[in-house]
């Protein structure tokens, strides 16, 4: 692809050192403009007697990269969740790309793409089966089709293997391919939920690379959850931290860290949201999850 | 219309990639066929009621639809805990669309497996009566396929993981086999029993099919067709219905 972000190349000889991707960001010309694609106002999600999300605001604005943090249990994947029409919310009002999910679904599907926490691949079928999946759900014309599935498994590296199987990849290459798709109905949002987890620091590397681009190329939204301080500090633009169900604080790292007169996010973080550990509940999907991970299926 | 295609596709492929999946759930029903087939062969003789696997096989076909269905509508719970389903359901389609690919597909398979059985019992001995009623016979077998695989979907829509699984088998699926008439002939059953089989809707499929493939039905093949519909047009409504329901 022409004009692709080759940092790694430019700077890097010899070893590989994950952090230099980084550097982009702090030279980043930023060129957000005032409007919101995301609004989120009163939202709230209850079971039963527990809130997970307890009534929280806030606007994520266009081309925005936006890191969404908290402990274990906090309410991070609930909230996305909800933003992505897979929860409806108990209360409040939730505007995707000037759509309300609630009446409007399949405007708001179409503005956004997503690659979850857990592997959502279907391993049984091939790389390229996959993003036809994707492509035909998310009707993608036919003539265009190939030539934009072509266009992604190249950029993540992924159309030598194209043909074999996703339960032959490692984690890596599972996450490149569900970022690939995620990206292939050029999404106005793209939402991670922990994008990163578990991955050695060569392949976050290549994701953020990958990533980057396409905000600095399409203007896209990047909406991502993480538990990697360093991470939100060096890519995120404004970050909000939720803590049992509340946002506690939100900001650029720099005002976190004024905010609780600490010198890095990480300081700013337990600052705000304590030491203590946080215990989730495990319900049925985490158990088959688990089972899943003992048969081999993840 | 494409969606519904996708999610057949991907089902009818998957299908036909695990082979050793095929042969290996083809031994039960020719376990059962051949076991039952010979070893009540005599005892059915004696009775007066004719050639055992010539009855026994419309049972057995019936039969390895009604697992396959069922079984293909339940691995909606793999897709539903390894995220396959989330992916699924953050597209911009309509979900009943979804549901009727997914059971199409499931219906497809079963079909096909039901299919391979009836071929295999004309090599344990079994005979056609009619060529012409073939046809008859293959609708029976899709319309049973759908009607389990939409109870799958159903089920698996909303049972949350592979707990409930055994009680699923043990408490539905066997009974639905055991109690449809499949092994043994309706008439002269005890009241009880008599009248919980005429709530199978197996029973109707079996009847069905045995009619059609040239043995004596009980019901008649009009009416068979005709509860087979109905009871498959409201399970489709309740899968499609509890499947818009799931929240990820």
């Amino acid at each position: 692809m022409s004009g692709k972000f080759d940092l790694q190349k430019t700077f890097m000889v010899g070893a590989v050192q994950p952090d230099l991707i980084y550097i982009r960001r702090k030279h980043m010309v930023s060129n957000l403009n005032d409007i919101n694609i995301i609004s989120i106002s009163g939202l709230t999600k209850r079971f039963k007697d527990f809130v997970a999300v307890d009534n929280i605001s806030f606007d994520v604005k266009k081309g925005e990269i936006f890191a969404f943090l908290g402990p274990n249990g906090a309410g991070k994947s609930t909230t996305i969740k909800m933003l992505t029409t897979l929860l409806e919310p108990t209360n409040g009002r939730v505007t995707i790309n000037g759509h309300d999910p609630k009446n409007n679904k399949n405007a708001v599907r179409k503005s956004f793409g997503i690659v979850f926490q857990d592997p959502s691949l279907d391993i049984d079928m091939t790389a390229l089966e996959n993003l036809q999946y994707h492509a035909v759900l998310f009707k993608i014309p036919v003539d265009i089709r190939k030539k934009r599935i072509e266009e992604l498994l190249r950029f993540v590296e992924l159309w030598d293997r194209k043909n074999d199987m996703v339960k032959t990849f490692s984690g890596g290459m599972k996450r490149r391919l569900e970022m690939a798709r995620g990206l292939l109905h050029h999404p106005k949002i793209i939402f991670l939920d922990e994008p990163t987890l578990g991955l050695d620091p060569q392949t976050r590397n290549h994701i953020w690379n990958y990533l980057l681009e396409i905000n600095r190329k399409e203007g896209m939204t990047i909406f991502f959850s993480t538990h990697y301080m360093e991470e939100a500090e060096k890519v995120a633009q404004r970050i909000a931290i939720i803590d049992r169900g509340r946002i506690v604080a939100i900001g650029s790292a720099a005002e976190l860290e004024e905010k609780t007169k600490t010198h890095t996010l990480e300081e700013a973080y337990i600052a705000l949201t304590g030491s203590v550990i946080r215990e989730e509940q495990v319900n049925g999907s985490d158990r088959m999850r688990l089972m899943g991970r003992m048969m081999g299926r993840n | 219309m494409s969606t519904i295609y996708i999610l057949w596709l991907r089902q009818v492929k998957k299908y036909f990639r695990a082979k050793s999946r095929i042969i290996g759930s083809l031994g039960q029903p020719l376990l059962f066929l051949l076991v039952f087939g010979f070893g009540f062969g005599s005892i059915f003789q004696q009775a007066g009621q004719g050639n055992y696997i010539q009855f026994l096989t419309s049972g057995i076909i019936m039969m390895s639809v009604l697992f396959t269905a069922i079984f293909s509508g339940i691995d909606l719970i793999w897709d539903k805990q390894f995220g396959f389903l989330k992916e699924t359901m953050v597209a911009p389609v309509p979900r009943w669309q979804i549901m009727l690919g997914k059971t199409v597909g499931g219906a497809t398979v079963a079909s096909i497996q039901g299919v391979i059985v009836f071929v295999l019992a004309l090599f344990v001995g079994f005979k056609i009566s009619d060529p012409l009623m073939l046809p008859i016979a293959l609708l029976f077998i899709i319309l049973i396929a759908l009607l389990f695989t939409s109870l799958g979907v159903a089920i698996a829509s909303i049972i949350e993981d592979m707990q409930g699984f055994q009680l699923i088998m043990n408490f539905m699926v066997m009974p639905i086999f055991f109690l449809s008439g499949a092994l043994f002939p309706l008439q002269g059953l005890p009241t009880a029993l008599e009248v919980i089989t005429r709530f199978d809707p197996l029973t109707y499929g079996v009847d069905g099919i045995r009619s059609a493939l040239g043995g004596s039905g009980s019901f008649g093949i009009g009416m068979d067709m005709m509860v087979i519909v109905i009871v498959a047009v409201i399970f489709l409504g309740v899968g499609t219905y509890l499947f818009e329901k799931i929240q990820a």
